[in-house]
């Protein structure tokens, strides 16, 4: 038997601080980091929610019908134990704006905002989301923690983006650090850094030829822009590298906890298995798997095999005992359709433990919570509540 | 039928050539995106099957060592019919395209040390869609014959069916001109953005969608098939996944769903064929039942949902033992009978 993934003892405890919901695109991360923040909230603790990509009516089940970058709280939570809730959406536009005018000087940050390849990286860079998603939990770290002794949030509650490969987030704010600091970045800002300097003839000479041939592929113009933008981010250098890396090691802090969350299918289970080794081989600290959506029968005492038979042998009867009036005809056809639904829905419900089974098998270690599923979606707090009960195994 | 004849079926996308297939996350659009690239390979034509996320999808759906960036056999359809399995790699369609345009010798080198092709294909933004789209686009376009050109040459492949972004970032993935607009106005990139954009904007492609009827899916697909429709991309039809059949009739569904099967009545039923009918089973079997029609209602909402996009709509069964090689080909199977391929 794994061990059981105890929601309660973690979000009961003050030392975490941060809980990351990662996962396969469709697992339900978003519903399952937003029923992780209620349950908080309504425990006690003062929650903020940052949201990705909310579905719609889960977003505004939330109050989230504005995109406004900043946490608004929840209304209509059980607040008795003092808790509250707030729920944010990302704007990685936004956010990464207010990165620039946060740390660039003011003509300087103009200067960056209204370059047009500042503008196709703030808004489509592939990692870009992932980098400003951990921004932002930077941000709101740093905002919880400014009055010590009255804290606005004690825990926040991160869902990831939807990226390619889930583990983009771990990556992006390295490869943008590593980027922005990269050889690449020299070579395009050389023109205007290195022009002139003996010592640098030879790396000169090259980054000609690479400028020349960037020329040719993208067109000068680019290279321009690209020019123009490195040299105004050059004074940011520094802090985008710094505050790569102090994400990072807020990630890896002891008061940092992952929750992986998959859905009882093959692939999604596979990416949970490629994520929880990831976790481990970076050394973030993960605090279980959530499966979610796993299919349960109301009537666990009947196997598939056995209403199946019995359907059939009440067919047979009816069948035979043409005398029966319609009345018990009626009833003995509902009944059989039922046993037949349960017999599909028990088969499924087998294939869903025997998949949960064979990832348990291969990280026995890893503690583990299922969340039945839910014959409605999600999109209320009722539902929410509803959900968290399952987390904490209630 | 005889080589490089027309076919002799009759399908709903006749004569497209690039078949892009996107869905929500956890919608199954790669095993749509294989199961259709099996049924076109019916009637012994080659297809081509290509993944862009690098996600190992395709080799995984398939059963087969890992896609590489060079195109390999995977699997065989009826009369010799193929599909080839390609994994696009950014980096190396870069490498590729540089090599073939440009005999950049020791630049190409050099932009490699530089860091120049990571940041090319990884940083600069819609350069990377480009290559990866312009892959496909040169498999699409690709001669059969080396030297063989012109309209009467055989193609490659009969057909390129794209497993493509999921649908939060399929229409930016695809609107590659404008990705590029601001960055590359003139240039190489910029060229082969623009023919790019011409065939994806063309009678020759259509994307499809892959939806489960269930409530967020529906929704993101009438979101993408507006946001598609916005950029000039071609909407094809709409897959629906992992339909469940349904085991009740209309009138036991509407009973259920108001809680008025009688218990008496069922525990009578169960009682009759030796099952003992204790309450735990009893209750527990009119929840299920109650659950069931809860579904099938939601289900039959987001059906109507689908049906008002007026796009032709592809019904696919749940596979009780889950997907694998076999599960594939009988989904290929269905599309077929269903006029997709």
């Amino acid at each position: 038997m794994a061990p059981v993934l105890d929601i309660e003892a973690l979000i009961g405890d003050p030392q975490t601080r941060v809980i990351v919901c990662c996962g396969a695109g469709g697992v339900g991360k978003t519903t399952v980091a937003a029923a992780l923040g209620l349950r908080a909230a309504e425990s006690g603790r003062r929650v903020v929610v940052l949201t990705i990509d909310p579905a719609r009516r889960l977003a505004q089940s939330l109050g989230l019908t504005t995109l406004d970058n900043t946490p608004r709280p929840v209304l209509g939570i059980d607040d008795t134990h003092g808790g509250s809730l707030d729920a944010m959406m990302l704007d990685m536009k936004r956010t990464f704006d207010e990165v620039v005018m946060a740390h660039a000087a003011p003509e300087k940050a103009e200067q960056i905002l209204a370059n047009p390849f500042y503008h196709a990286v703030s808004s489509s860079f592939a990692g870009t989301q992932e980098y400003m998603a951990m921004e932002k939990l930077g941000q709101l770290r740093l905002e919880a923690d400014r009055d010590p002794d009255n804290p606005r949030w004690d825990l926040i509650v991160v869902d990831t983006p939807p990226s390619r490969s889930a583990l983009d987030f771990l990556d992006a704010p390295k490869r943008l650090g590593s980027f922005l600091d990269g050889r690449f970045m020299r070579v395009l800002a050389a023109p205007a850094k290195v022009g002139g300097r003996a010592y640098l003839k030879v790396f000169t000479t090259g980054v000609n030829i690479v400028t020349t041939a960037m020329t040719k592929l993208l067109g000068g113009q680019m290279l321009t822009d690209v020019q123009t933008f490195v040299a105004a981010l050059d004074t940011m250098f520094g802090g985008f590298r710094e505050r790569a890396d102090h994400t990072y090691a807020l990630l890896s802090d002891s008061t940092t906890e992952f929750i992986v969350v998959a859905a009882p299918e093959r692939d999604a289970l596979r990416e949970a298995s490629y994520f929880v080794d990831r976790l481990d081989e970076e050394g973030m600290p993960l605090a279980g798997l959530v499966v979610n959506r796993v299919y349960r029968v109301s009537a666990p005492g009947l196997s598939a095999a056995r209403a199946l038979s019995a359907a059939e042998e009440l067919e047979d009867q009816v069948g035979d005992s043409s005398g029966d009036s319609s009345d018990v005809s009626e009833s003995a056809a509902i009944t059989q359709a039922l046993l037949r639904l349960h017999a599909v829905q028990a088969e499924i419900a087998g294939r869903h433990q025997a998949l949960a089974k064979r990832f348990i098998a291969g990280h026995p270690d890893i503690p583990t919570v299922d969340v039945p599923a839910a014959p409605q979606d999600i999109h209320d707090l009722v539902g929410l509540r509803a959900i968290g009960e399952a987390l904490a195994g209630q | 039928m005889a080589p490089g004849a027309a076919s002799v079926r009759d399908t709903d996308w006749d004569g497209v050539r690039l078949h892009v297939v996107t869905g929500k996350g956890g919608t199954g659009k790669t095993t749509v995106a294989a199961a259709l690239a099996l049924a076109l390979a019916g009637q012994g034509r080659r297809v081509l099957l290509a993944e862009v996320e690098g996600r190992q999808g395709i080799s995984q759906t398939f059963d087969v060592a890992p896609l590489a960036s060079i195109e390999a056999r995977i699997a065989h359809a009826s009369q010799g019919g193929e599909v080839f399995g390609l994994s696009v790699d950014a980096k190396a369609a870069l490498l590729e395209y540089l090599h073939m345009y440009y005999k950049l010798g020791r630049a190409g080198g050099l932009l490699e040390k530089f860091g120049a092709i990571d940041f090319a294909t990884t940083i600069a933004p819609g350069v990377r869609d480009v290559l990866l789209i312009g892959k496909v686009y040169e498999a699409v376009r690709r001669h059969r014959e080396h030297k063989a050109k012109g309209p009467g040459a055989a193609r490659a492949y009969d057909a390129v069916v794209l497993d493509a972004p999921p649908t939060g970032r399929v229409a930016r993935f695809l609107n590659v001109n404008h990705e590029v607009a601001d960055l590359a106005r003139v240039g190489p990139i910029r060229t082969q953005a623009d023919s790019i954009t011409a065939m994806l904007t063309s009678p020759q492609t259509v994307v499809h969608v892959v939806t489960l009827l269930e409530e967020m899916p529906v929704q993101e697909t009438v979101d993408a098939i507006a946001e598609l429709r916005a950029v000039g991309m071609p909407v094809g039809g709409v897959v629906i996944n992992q339909v469940r059949e349904t085991i009740l009739t209309p009138k036991a569904l509407k009973t259920a769903a108001r809680s008025a099967i009688s218990r008496e009545d069922v525990a009578a039923d169960l009682t009759r064929v030796k099952v003992r009918a204790t309450d735990a089973i009893v209750d527990g079997l009119l929840t299920e039942a109650r659950d069931h029609a809860e579904r099938v209602a939601l289900e039959h909402e987001a059906a109507l949902v689908i049906a008002g996009l007026r796009r032709p709509t592809y019904r696919l069964p749940s596979l009780s033992e889950g997907v694998d090689a076999n599960g594939i080909r009988e989904l290929a199977e269905t599309l077929v009978a269903q006029g997709m391929a």
